[in-house]
């Protein structure tokens, strides 16, 4: 079919999207779900940048003797999209390394549980 | 461990200043081929991540103290910031590039090229920090 | 890519997990190549195999190295999935086929920065002064994340050397 043959692509890399997603949701561990986020990521980018591309174009870098130019805007944000990426990640991981100092675990029903504990004794405390 | 296995040492001397010349090589040919300001600023930052990695956290830190390293960060995002308002004064618009000389080609190219030194500058600076806090506590985490 | 992110989702050693996940970010780098997009795949290819499988390393490092054992599927996360994803794929059906140079969205801005920026700003690297001068502003606001991330991970945990053997934390 037409369709399938022109769309394969854009359903694989939204499967892998749903993988990432599927990740971050469900996954008790901290530092899966940083991962989880960051598969999510790479697959919108790549996502993006395979709807730029132009059938028998090059990199748009000019250069002589070349009319066909794949589109440079999709490149450019998620270049940005990238950095900020790396930037968002580095602070998770550090908040991270935080919590498993206040907390003594990275597993997130196990932080809820001491959560719950503290609240109650800050209650008890108060009344 | 790692400081004690020769072969790593001597590869990671004999690679570090190519990488730091490469990175610089990105950093100014951006204009014509890949690459740019980003890109130079996270090689250049990996090449002082190996020598972290390689000869511990302490050389590192001889290497690039900590005010250094907040230098790095600060002046490339002050140089980005400055050239725009330099732009300003001379009466353009902020971050017009067209009024930095008098020929609007050559002030194009003499803006994109600070400004990704800017951009390079920061990154570097900033990978660096992020690497350096997060070794250093682990290198005090172990001594407890 | 798929098989990567598969087995990212079922291991328990976090260690392979990182290293997958750098794995992962290589092969997206591949193939931003294979799709024309050089800038984009050196940065992926150095930002995400390099530095984000380093800072990750370190953050194992400094917790723990294995994941709990999970029970097996949770239901209603995978039941939210399969939605977004069928709903998304629905989606799709709308847009033009892969590399088609018809397609509205190589029209209006790409090609006048294509056809442009030769004679109004320089370089023959579209996507630098495409960064640079056309959408200066974007790229500022970017640097400023990364100083504020850095500065945040300063603020997070740079200090805590000395309170750590003091014993409480503030």
């Amino acid at each position: 079919m037409q369709t399938f043959s022109g769309l394969f692509n854009y359903w694989v890399v939204i499967i892998l999207m749903m993988m990432g997603f599927y990740m971050v949701i469900s996954q008790h561990n901290l530092i899966k779900k940083i991962v989880g986020l960051n598969v999510f990521q790479v697959s919108v980018f790549v996502f993006y940048i395979s709807m730029g591309k132009v059938k028998g174009g090059t990199a748009p870098i000019l250069a002589e003797g070349i009319e066909i130019y794949s589109n440079p805007l999709p490149h450019v944000l998620i270049l940005t999209a990238i950095v900020v990426g790396v930037a968002t990640s580095a602070l998770a991981l550090a908040l991270t390394v935080r919590i498993k100092d206040a907390f003594g675990t990275i597993e997130e029903d196990e932080i809820e549980a001491l959560e719950i504990e503290d609240q109650a004794k800050n209650q008890e405390s108060l009344s | 461990m790692l400081t004690q296995t020769s072969i790593l040492r001597v590869v990671s001397k004999l690679l570090i200043p190519p990488i730091m010349l490469f990175a610089l090589y990105v950093q100014f040919h951006g204009d014509f081929g890949p690459g740019g300001g980003f890109q130079a600023g996270v090689i250049f930052a990996s090449a002082f991540i190996l020598y972290a990695l390689i000869f511990g956290v302490d050389n590192a830190r001889k290497a690039t103290p900590a005010w250094l390293t907040r230098l790095m960060l600060a002046s490339g995002l002050l140089l980005y910031a400055g050239v725009g308002v330099v732009a300003m004064l001379l009466g353009g618009d902020y971050l017009d590039y067209s009024m930095l000389s008098s020929d609007p080609h050559a002030g194009q190219h003499l803006g994109i090229t600070l400004i990704e030194f800017g951009v390079g500058t920061t990154v570097a600076g900033a990978m660096i920090t992020i690497f350096l806090i997060f070794d250093g506590r682990l290198r005090a985490e172990k001594e407890d | 890519m798929a098989f990567t992110a598969y087995s990212l989702v079922r291991l328990h050693n976090l260690f392979a997990v990182v290293m997958l996940s750098g794995i992962y970010s290589l092969l997206a780098a591949v193939l931003y190549v294979v799709m024309d997009a050089v800038d984009v795949a050196f940065t992926e290819a150095a930002v995400g195999a390099g530095i984000s499988t380093i800072l990750m390393l370190g953050t194992l490092a400094l917790t723990t190295r294995m994941d709990k054992e999970n029970k097996l599927i949770d239901p209603v996360p995978l039941a939210i999935v399969t939605i977004t994803g069928a709903l998304l794929i629905y989606g799709t059906l709308d847009m033009p086929p892969y590399g088609d140079p018809s397609a509205p969205v190589h029209h209006h801005v790409g090609q006048y920065y294509i056809e442009k920026s030769g004679e109004q700003v320089g370089p023959p690297n579209i996507v630098t002064s495409v960064l640079a001068s056309y959408r200066g502003y974007d790229t500022l606001g970017e640097v400023t994340v990364i100083f504020t991330a850095a500065a945040g991970v300063m603020a997070l945990i740079g200090r805590s050397r000395r309170r750590k053997k003091k014993g409480d934390k503030t």
